[in-house]
């Protein structure tokens, strides 16, 4: 029991570190504002997948190193990841039960509650950029999702 | 229906419910924010935590990086003589053009001497290059490879070779953060080289214009016009090209005038940047002799 819940541990912090990384990897012009929030759907899929491991900790630890590493305002990711956090560990047992299509979609509203405070935090803090294209990271996410989960699942078989 | 716990974390050892501990963080992101932003109060905490996220950009860098080095390093030889060839030519004309800017600068400099105001040219430059980080598609910032340990600080002005490159608006160990002169939270004030007229360019965060919003329908700017560093602020050094104006439109019933400008330097292709350490000139006495109020008040502020 022990030994299991450490692997997945270091499996936890490992994805959702791959995820910052791709974060800030550069990409062509044209694809930047398509990049998905891949450590938010990292966190999003520990939650749902092993949610007595996976806490709101770990998910405000994780927006917090996102701010860090792109130099925004402090905690204003964190805040966003433990909102959406939060919001999963409530609708985990619904989640869970969801076909995969249907709970790409429930993924969508999350991804769009992210962006909303992502948004909302960035017009307080004075730079609100309020272009349509801010909002594509949620279709780009939610159509990312059943990768996500596929990667995943084969992954925890592995370490399992 | 049943109605399930929502909290599914284990029954035993799971500490405060889930509900108060998201309020404690939540709390605590918004104070941190709070600090940040109003009180500028995280510089020490910030510090700490760019030197663990440091690892990472280099990380992410590196494969940019080698990938650079191994084409440059198999680089044909046939390219890079014609390169050199070029380098030579475009030297040679450099040279010719600065043996008459010296002469036009010493006498620049007795002039400027008679009127005892001799500062604002660069005197020390640091060549950096811009890391293989994207920080945000929608705020023009990159991330350059020198930091505090190398002296550079916060709103120190970045240039490029065709002109004003942005200003550093963070400062960690190993790397700064530079603002772009395009992005929509950065103002310079700039002077028309042609007729004179001081206004301010404010980024628009669209990589290829700046938007000079405080030119009044009759002032003396027109289409091709070139626009220059004023050294209002003490930010920049004064002089150095900034954009050129490509559209003045004016209607007989708007106060302003819309104009928009493209930025001289290579804002979006650029690897190498270079970090400017200059004498600020005496600006406030320059400001109140020249122009009135909407120019050269608001200075530039990189957030």
């Amino acid at each position: 029991m022990r030994p299991t819940n450490l692997t997945r541990r270091l499996l936890y912090w490992l994805s959702v570190a791959a995820g910052l990384v791709l974060a800030v990897v550069p990409l062509p012009e044209w694809l930047g504002p398509l990049r998905p929030d891949l450590a938010l759907l990292a966190v999003i899929y520990w939650i749902l997948t092993s949610p007595r491991i996976a806490g709101l900790g770990y998910a405000w630890v994780a927006g917090l190193f996102l701010d860090v590493l792109r130099g925004m305002t402090l905690g204003q990711h964190a805040l966003a990841f433990v909102l959406v956090a939060f919001l999963t560990h409530r609708a985990q047992l619904r989640m869970r039960m969801f076909p995969i299509l249907h709970q790409a979609g429930a993924v969508m509203l999350l991804l769009a509650v992210y962006q909303f405070v992502i948004f909302w935090t960035d017009g307080l803090t004075g730079h609100g950029y309020t272009g349509w294209n801010r909002w594509l990271p949620v279709l780009s996410g939610a159509l990312l999702w059943p990768l996500i989960v596929a990667a995943g699942d084969t992954l925890t078989r592995r370490v399992r | 229906m049943v109605e399930l716990s929502h909290d599914s974390r284990p029954i035993i050892g799971r500490g405060p419910p889930l509900g108060a501990t998201f309020v404690a963080l939540a709390l605590a992101s918004v104070a941190l924010m709070v600090a940040d932003k109003r009180y500028d109060q995280l510089e020490q905490v910030r510090e700490w935590l760019s030197a663990a996220a440091y690892p990472v950009q280099v990380a992410v860098d590196l494969p940019f990086r080698a990938w650079d080095w191994l084409t440059s390093s198999f680089a044909d030889r046939s390219r890079l003589r014609e390169e050199n060839l070029e380098l030579t030519a475009r030297l040679r004309l450099a040279n010719l053009q600065l043996q008459r800017f010296a002469a036009l600068e010493d006498e620049n400099r007795r002039l400027r001497d008679m009127r005892a105001n001799s500062a604002g040219v660069a005197d020390r430059v640091l060549v950096a290059s811009i890391m293989n980080v994207d920080l945000d598609p929608f705020r023009h910032r990159v991330l350059v490879d020198k930091g505090a340990r190398d002296g550079v600080f916060k709103g120190q002005a970045v240039l490029d070779a065709e002109g004003i490159f942005g200003q550093v608006a963070q400062v960690h160990a190993e790397t700064a953060e530079v603002i772009l002169i395009t992005d929509a939270e950065h103002a310079i004030p700039v002077q028309s080289n042609r007729s004179g007229l001081r206004t301010i360019a404010v980024g628009t965060g669209d990589a290829g214009r700046l938007s000079l919003p405080f030119v009044t329908g009759e002032s003396d700017l027109k289409t091709g016009d070139l626009l220059i560093s004023t050294g209002i602020g003490g930010v920049f050094p004064r002089g150095y090209p900034v954009a050129e104006v490509t559209r003045v439109d004016r209607t007989a019933a708007a106060t302003f005038a819309v104009v928009d400008a493209r930025p001289t330097s290579q804002l979006d292709r650029n690897r190498e940047v270079l970090l400017v350490w200059f004498t600020a000139a005496s600006a406030p006495a320059e400001a109140a002799a020249d122009t009135p109020a909407p120019d050269g008040t608001a200075p530039e502020q990189p957030q």
